[in-house]
């Protein structure tokens, strides 16, 4: 039985401001938590997940995520997923991957026009993903969201399609920011890209007034583990 | 060569920020019906002399690799001096 502690490279952009946090969490997952700043071309060696945080990178210039959706680490990244590689955005990180095209859809203004800071409830729509393998179906998870352009938004044969192929993997339990179908966080359809506008790394601690983040944490911690073993 | 790209938030996409507009400019006292906000870029492209075709053709490029996000906005390009 190995100890080792699998790597995730958390991508830093300039604007990044939930990367430390996401280290911390997945620190106490029993990750290796490895920062990458993203003018990296590369990824470390033994990239077990990438895990692209919170924040507002480039300032949210033109578009929320749209400029680092062209940086070079995302091409790093990009490659990394072709490959099959995991890879969870949050939030600002949701909004990259939804730009770079890695996940369906795109994240626009809420509909309330205001910055939403909130511990909500989500319910897990898809446990069978390898990021919600901790969670049971139907569960209610408590996470914090704070963002003011989380509105998921896809047309309609895009939509009716994720959700026939379990792709809508989290739902909010009060829609709080306009949302089509209340969605929270996609999957791709290959299962292996995330994204979800809620913080699962501020939320692994009752301290903290919620532990439910550690359960999407620790299973992406999980596979990543596998992933590595599978390759030595 | 300079160029001006309009890009709009497509028919039938929720626009907030001109909802929130529209508010303000009745509030002022105007007769508006329905406000749509967008952005406008001004770049400037390097290609030879009489390369507008090549221009045009950079900028639709550039317009559909970042400038916009097709799923939600629409762009015009208009080319300086044609």
């Amino acid at each position: 039985m190995s100890t080792r502690r699998p790597t995730v490279a958390i991508v830093v952009f300039p604007g990044s401001n939930d990367d430390r946090d996401a280290a911390w969490a997945l620190g106490a997952m029993g990750a290796e938590p490895v920062f990458v700043w993203h003018d990296e071309t590369e990824l470390p060696y033994e990239t077990g997940a990438v895990l692209l945080p919170g924040g507002f990178s480039y300032g949210d210039y033109l578009r929320c995520g749209s400029m680092a959706s062209v940086a070079p680490a995302m091409d790093a990244v990009r490659r990394f997923a072709e490959g099959g590689g995991l890879v969870l955005g949050v939030c600002n990180g949701f909004q990259i991957l939804c730009e770079a095209r890695l996940l369906p859809g795109v994240l626009r203004p809420n509909r309330q026009l205001e910055f939403v800071c909130d511990d909500v409830a989500v319910r897990v729509e898809n446990p069978a993903t390898v990021f919600t393998s901790r969670c049971r179906d139907g569960q209610e998870l408590v996470l914090p969201v704070k963002h003011g352009e989380g509105a998921w938004f896809a047309d309609e044969g895009t939509f009716v399609g994720l959700a026939a192929r379990g792709q809508i993997v989290l739902r909010y339990a009060q829609n709080v920011n306009g949302s089509l179908g209340a969605v929270a966080g996609v999957v791709n359809e290959r299962g292996n890209v995330m994204g979800l506008m809620p913080h699962p790394e501020h939320a692994v601690d009752p301290l903290l007034g919620s532990a439910d983040g550690g359960l999407l944490l620790a299973a992406l911690v999980d596979a990543a583990s596998e992933r590595v073993l599978a390759a030595a | 060569m300079r160029a001006t790209v309009l890009i709009r938030p497509k028919q039938g996409i929720l626009d907030p920020q001109g909802e929130a507009v529209q508010g303000s400019l009745r509030k002022l006292g105007f007769a508006v019906g329905q406000v749509r906000v967008g952005r406008l870029v001004d770049v400037e492209v390097e290609v030879e002399a009489n390369g507008s075709d090549d221009a045009r053709a950079q900028i639709k490029r550039m317009c559909d690799e970042l400038l916009a996000n097709p799923l939600i906005e629409s762009y015009e390009i208009r080319l300086e001096g044609s």
